[in-house]
C-alpha cells in the first residue's frame, strides 16, 4: 500500500491504495464521491468522466497514484456554492438531457470541459466532443441541446424535439 | 488486474532503472495497458510511469523537423503541431475520444504499435526517427509486425523526430464502436519522394504501400491510384469486414488522403 494526496473539489483528500487502484475505485470507495460512475469498466462509456489538473479523463482508466498532488474536479463539486444547479446541470433538467441519468455525471463534466476550451461550441463540435460518453437513454439530441443551452446559444435549430 | 509495485520517477536514469526489475514494464498514458492490466492479459510486477518525466514532454520545431517528447498527450500534440505540421496535429485530435486524447501519449502508441493504431501510420508515413534512452531507430526499422517494435528489453521511447512535409494528410476509416481505424492511410509529399503508410489493414501492422508511392511520385493526384490495389492476402479479416473489403478500403482511403492534402 501507498499513500495517495490529492486536492478533490478543492479539498484536500489523501488515503493508502494498492498501485492497482483505479482513481474510480479511490473516489468511489475511499472519498465516498460515488457519484463518479463505472459503466462499463473498459474505456469506452465516459461515465467515470472527471477532471484531472482541468483536463477531462476516464478515471476508470487512471491509477490513482497518478493523481497524487493533482487537482481533481467530479461530479460532486459542481453545483453552485448554495447547493443549486450550476449553468449545466440546470440546462440538463431544463431540456431534458437525462432519462436514467446514469452517464450524466460524465455527461455534465465532459460538458463542462468542452465549454471551458470552447466556449460556444457548434451542435457538431459537441456531438464530436461526446464521442467517448455514451448514453442509451436519451438519444443524444436533448444532452445536445442542454450543452448548447448552457453555452447560451439557441437550442431551436437542433433536431427531433 | 493482478498486484504490482508502481513508481514514478522522475528523470530517464530512474525509469531505466526501475525497469530492471523483472517483469517490470513501462506505463505510459495507461489508455491500452490498464483495460490490458484490468482483463488479466498482462502480469507485470511493476509499473514505471513515465508521465512525471519533464524531459518526455518536451516540443520543439527546428529545420523542418517537429520533435514530439515520449510522453506527449495526444491533445497536446494536437495542439502544439496544429500549424508546423497541420495532418500530424489532425491525427492526433481524432484518436479515441477528449478523455482518452487527455490521457494518451504518443510513446505508449508507438511502444505498443497495435495494428490499428493511427501513430504508427504518422510515424512510418514521416520517415520518423524514434529516439530512445540508448539509440535512434528509423520508422521503417522500428515496426516489426503485430504488437512487435525494434524495442528492446528496458528501453524507453525519450522522443519522435518528424521531418515536416510539404503536405500530406491521414484518411481514417473509423471503426465506431473502439474508434481505432477499421483501415487508415498516410500520405506525405516530401522533396525526396512520397510516403504512404497503412494501418488497421495487415495482420502483420502499418506497412508502407510502394505501388502507391511510385504513382504518387509520378502525379501527386488520387486518379494516379486508379487501378492500384493492395493484395487482400494478408490483410485482417474479422466480423468488422473481410480481407477484400479491408484491402479496397486502402485504395480509398489513400486517394482520399492524397486529395486532402495540404
Amino acid at each position: 500500500m501507498a499513500k495517495v494526496s490529492m486536492t478533490v473539489n478543492g479539498k484536500a483528500a489523501s488515503g493508502d491504495v494498492e498501485g492497482r487502484t483505479l482513481l474510480s475505485s479511490f473516489l468511489r470507495e475511499e472519498l465516498g464521491l460515488t457519484g463518479t460512475h463505472v459503466g462499463c469498466d473498459t474505456s469506452q462509456c465516459g461515465a467515470c468522466v472527471v477532471h484531472v489538473d482541468g483536463k477531462a479523463v476516464k478515471a476508470c482508466t487512471m491509477l490513482a497514484l497518478e493523481a497524487e498532488g493533482a487537482e481533481v474536479a467530479t461530479i460532486e463539486g459542481q453545483a453552485n456554492a448554495d447547493g443549486s444547479l450550476n449553468t449545466i446541470q440546470q440546462a440538463f433538467q431544463d431540456h431534458h438531457g437525462l432519462q436514467c441519468g446514469f452517464c450524466t455525471p460524465g455527461m455534465v463534466m465532459s460538458a463542462a470541459a468542452l465549454l471551458k476550451d470552447n466556449p460556444k461550441p457548434s451542435e457538431a463540435e459537441i456531438r464530436d466532443y461526446l464521442e467517448g460518453n455514451l448514453c442509451r437513454c436519451t438519444g443524444y439530441h436533448n444532452i445536445v441541446k442542454a450543452i448548447m443551452a448552457a453555452s447560451g446559444q439557441d437550442v431551436s435549430s437542433i433536431a427531433a424535439e | 488486474m493482478y498486484e504490482f509495485e508502481f513508481e514514478k520517477p522522475s528523470t530517464v536514469a530512474e525509469a531505466v532503472a526501475a525497469l530492471a526489475d523483472e517483469d517490470a514494464q513501462a506505463l505510459g498514458g495507461g489508455q491500452t495497458l490498464i483495460p490490458t492490466l484490468k482483463q488479466r492479459l498482462a502480469m507485470p510486477s511493476k509499473l514505471v510511469s513515465l508521465t512525471g518525466i519533464p524531459q518526455l514532454k518536451e516540443i520543439s520545431d527546428n529545420d523542418g523537423v517537429l520533435t514530439i517528447g515520449g510522453a506527449v498527450t495526444h491533445a497536446a500534440v494536437a495542439e502544439a503541431a496544429a500549424g508546423s505540421y497541420p495532418a500530424l496535429a489532425d491525427l492526433a485530435g481524432h484518436i479515441g475520444d477528449p478523455a482518452v486524447r487527455n490521457r494518451g501519449t504518443i510513446g505508449g502508441s508507438l511502444a505498443n504499435n497495435d495494428p490499428a493504431a493511427c501513430y504508427p501510420a504518422a510515424a512510418l508515413g514521416s520517415g520518423a526517427t524514434i529516439v530512445t534512452n540508448r539509440r535512434e531507430i528509423t520508422a521503417d526499422e522500428y515496426f516489426q509486425g503485430l504488437f512487435e517494435t525494434a524495442l528492446e528489453e528496458g528501453e524507453i521511447i525519450t522522443a519522435v523526430r518528424f521531418p515536416v512535409p510539404e503536405k500530406a494528410s491521414y484518411q481514417k476509416f473509423l471503426q465506431p464502436a473502439s474508434r481505432f481505424a477499421l483501415v487508415g492511410v498516410f500520405v506525405a509529399k516530401y522533396a525526396a519522394g512520397v510516403r504512404v503508410a497503412v494501418t488497421g489493414a495487415s495482420e502483420e501492422g502499418v506497412f508502407r504501400w510502394a505501388e502507391a508511392e511510385a504513382a504518387l511520385d509520378a502525379d501527386f493526384a488520387p486518379g494516379a491510384l486508379d487501378g492500384l490495389s493492395v493484395d487482400a492476402a494478408g490483410m485482417i479479416g474479422d466480423l468488422h469486414g473481410t480481407k477484400e473489403y479491408r484491402a479496397h478500403l486502402a485504395g480509398v482511403m489513400a486517394k482520399r488522403a492524397v486529395a486532402a492534402a495540404r
